[in-house]
């Protein structure tokens, strides 16, 4: 059994009809990039994954570990393994970082049936993580991402994303905005979470970041569909070429199919 | 058809009780105070919604109650726990308007900290009580005029020049209606002498379910260069009537702090009157309040900046769920001779439910030209997209609701110093709401 299996996924925003029959199957251990031109639904694929309220699915199924991913709330859906690293983090002022992380990684635990861990345990889990993923331990007892910088925010989702080691990792344009440094420290963060167990889905509009998050597999969503499929190469001729050429593509699927039937 | 209001029930008991009162024990000064009182309040009656400080705060429903005072015998336990544990400082409780020395452990104070009863300091200290009662709340409303009119008992506290009191001085009002509505008018005066220091906490609750009237003023004088950290916590029982009006006076680089929680009662109305009476003084003034069915939270704040370098900062927030209905008004008043005033005045609130609301009025009178003024107010539901974030990380959506609530309250509720306060507080943040568990 695949670990994400996606089949016809139709979605809408606000009346928009954003996703128009995305399919994508990701076993464990696979890192898979998106990638596509603004407005092709590539956020759009990663919220309603996650299950952001007001992201209307009109078709399609998605199942997680077997079981309808669509049917769970979002925490549920987080308790079951699957984590979303925001493009736009949101800073919660009033709430520090650790009593939310703590909060949220007993509610995973709880729910896999782990006992809680009690505050010495969760400290000495976030000292270790912290280091994992180059983030400052000061940063980790602020409010979470208030005042934080661009990088400062993407670094702390990976730290989340370290401490709740979650099955399915998606990372929404975690390089947009991060300088060459900061764009390093993240996907080595991001790389050191690699293990046979863990799959990610890797969201971006750039290349320069697959040149750091090597992927397996490739994907190029062009409004509301992937159209072409491929190994890393094609992040190298996506870079050379762009999205154009790929515009007016048939859906790969169905490509496929058309080439089968001719 | 509806018969034209006359007198209200309210009124009638008034009328009666005021002619019952035993004037002959009391000295001449008070009797003035109380009659000033009589007189000002028959000539205004009872505000109505007509009147702008209380076009959305209804009274009418109220003042229909013909409340009566408590008989002056009673049981000799409170029914009622105290919400504070009493800690190491001075406590004194006032049982429907009247001390209750059981309850109180007033008895013994150091460094010549005084805390009584209102009604013993007039009979033991008049030199001290005569020169400052009814000098600072001296413009307040009908309610306050009501309050001089039975003027008779509450607390006096005293805390000498130069003296730093290390514990909070708790001072306790309690309603316990024994035969039918109930209304107490208790007094308070609290004087900070000179270059002195001490924390007041002021609660006020009262038996659930049972319709009473608790109509307090509250009058407190910084001398120069005091500071005084003073908290109220209304949490009135959820069918009592609460208005208070509590007169600051801040002397010369006196340095006032207020913590106005309200959390009970079906009508609360808070009148904070500070002020700034010599150059320098400085007042900081926090407020929360938490609304939930059809409760009505009014708070009324005046800040007057009366002498030049004044500094005052204001941060109110209102969290209104259910039906609730919540008011903040506050006015900020700069007078010609207050030059180079810093005022600052922050409202922000948060609407649970559809069907809660909100008020928030600023107002700004200033006659001064060298002056730094600035006002916000917000007024909104909870982040959607940081109610998305929590529970994409595995918090449940209660959890995830009562985490936003409690951030939004958090700055407010951290700068309360008194810690047992600040604790009741942040309990009352997570229960308050639905889902919040204990």
């Amino acid at each position: 059994m695949a670990l994400l299996e996606i089949r016809n996924l139709h979605a809408r925003v606000g009346g928009n009809e954003i996703l128009r029959g995305v399919d994508l199957t990701v076993d464990a251990g696979e890192v898979h990039a998106i990638m596509g031109p603004n407005g092709s639904g590539k956020s759009t694929l990663a919220h309603v994954l996650a299950g952001r309220p007001g992201y209307e699915v009109t078709d399609g199924q998605v199942l997680f570990r077997g079981q309808d991913l669509l049917a769970m709330t979002p925490e549920m859906r987080a308790r079951e393994g699957v984590f979303l690293a925001f493009q736009y983090p949101v800073e919660i002022p009033g709430v520090s970082n650790v009593y939310f992380l703590k909060n949220a990684l007993n509610a995973v635990r709880k729910h896999r049936g782990l006992p809680e861990l009690d505050a010495f345990d969760f400290l000495s889990l976030v000292k270790e993580r912290a280091k994992l993923v180059e983030i400052d331990e000061e940063l980790v007892k602020r409010p979470v991402n208030e005042g934080f910088s661009g990088g400062e925010k993407k670094r702390n989702e990976i730290f989340q994303m370290a401490i709740l080691d979650p099955t399915l990792a998606i990372l929404d344009e975690t390089d947009s905005g991060l300088d060459i440094d900061a764009l390093r420290i993240v996907a080595s963060g991001v790389n050191s979470l690699r293990t046979p167990e863990r799959a990610m889905i890797v969201v971006t509009h750039y290349q320069r970041l697959l040149n750091y998050i090597v992927p397996d597999f490739l994907h190029v969503l062009v409004e509301g569909r992937i159209v072409r499929e491929g190994g890393k190469e094609l992040a190298l001729e996506l870079e050379e070429k762009g999205y154009a050429w790929l515009e007016k593509e048939p859906p790969a699927k169905a490509g496929a199919a058309a080439l089968t039937a001719g | 058809m509806e018969a034209v209001a006359e007198d209200t029930g309210l009124e009638r008991t008034i009328a009666a009780e005021y002619r019952e009162q035993r004037a002959d024990r009391e000295p001449g000064w008070v009797g003035r105070i109380r009659r000033t009182g009589m007189e000002r309040f028959r000539e205004a009656g009872f505000p109505t919604v007509r009147e702008e400080a209380w076009k959305y705060t209804n009274v009418a429903p109220f003042v229909k109650i013909p409340y009566q005072a408590a008989p002056r015998e009673r049981e000799t336990f409170a029914r009622s726990p105290l919400p504070l544990p009493a800690g190491a400082g001075a406590q004194i409780v006032v049982v429907n308007g009247r001390y209750a020395p059981e309850l109180s452990s007033v008895g013994l104070l150091t460094g010549g900290l005084e805390v009584a009863s209102l009604a013993d300091a007039i009979a033991t200290r008049p030199d001290v009580i005569e020169a400052r009662l009814a000098t600072i709340a001296r413009d307040g409303n009908a309610f306050a005029d009501l309050n001089s009119a039975f003027l008779e008992d509450g607390v006096f506290v005293r805390i000498p020049a130069s003296t730093v009191v290390a514990e909070p001085i708790h001072m306790v009002f309690l309603s316990e209606p024994v035969f039918g509505p109930t209304v107490s008018h208790p007094r308070n005066l609290v004087i900070a002498e000179a270059g002195s220091q001490a924390a007041i906490v002021e609660t006020f609750l009262g038996t659930a379910g049972e319709p009473y009237f608790t109509n307090a003023v509250t009058e407190i004088v910084l001398e120069d260069g005091a500071i005084l950290d003073f908290s109220k916590l209304e949490r009135e029982g959820d069918a009592a009537f609460h208005v208070a009006t509590t007169a600051v006076s801040v002397g010369r680089n006196a340095n006032f702090t207020s913590h106005s929680i309200s959390l009970g009662g079906a009508l609360a109305r808070n009148d904070l009157n500070v002020r700034l009476d010599a150059e320098g003084a400085d007042c900081t003034l926090n407020g929360l309040f938490l609304g939930n069915g059809r409760q009505l939270l009014d708070n009324h704040t005046l800040i007057d900046h009366a002498r030049p370098h004044g500094t005052s900062r204001e941060l109110y927030k209102g969290i209104l769920d259910g039906k609730s209905r919540g008011i903040f008004h506050g006015k900020i008043i700069v007078r010609p001779d207050a030059q180079k005033t810093d005022a600052m005045q922050t409202n922000k609130n948060l609407l649970l439910s559809r069907e809660a609301l909100v008020n928030s009025e600023p107002a700004l009178e200033i006659f001064a030209d060298d002056v730094k003024c600035r006002h916000g107010s917000t007024i909104g539901q909870l982040d959607a997209a940081a109610m998305f974030y929590l529970r994409s990380r595995g918090i449940g959506e209660d959890e995830a609701r009562n985490l936003l609530v409690y951030a939004f309250a958090s700055d407010v509720a951290s700068r309360i110093r008194v810690a047992p306060l600040r604790e009741l507080v942040e309990r009352q943040l997570g229960l308050r709401l639905p889902g919040g568990g204990a």
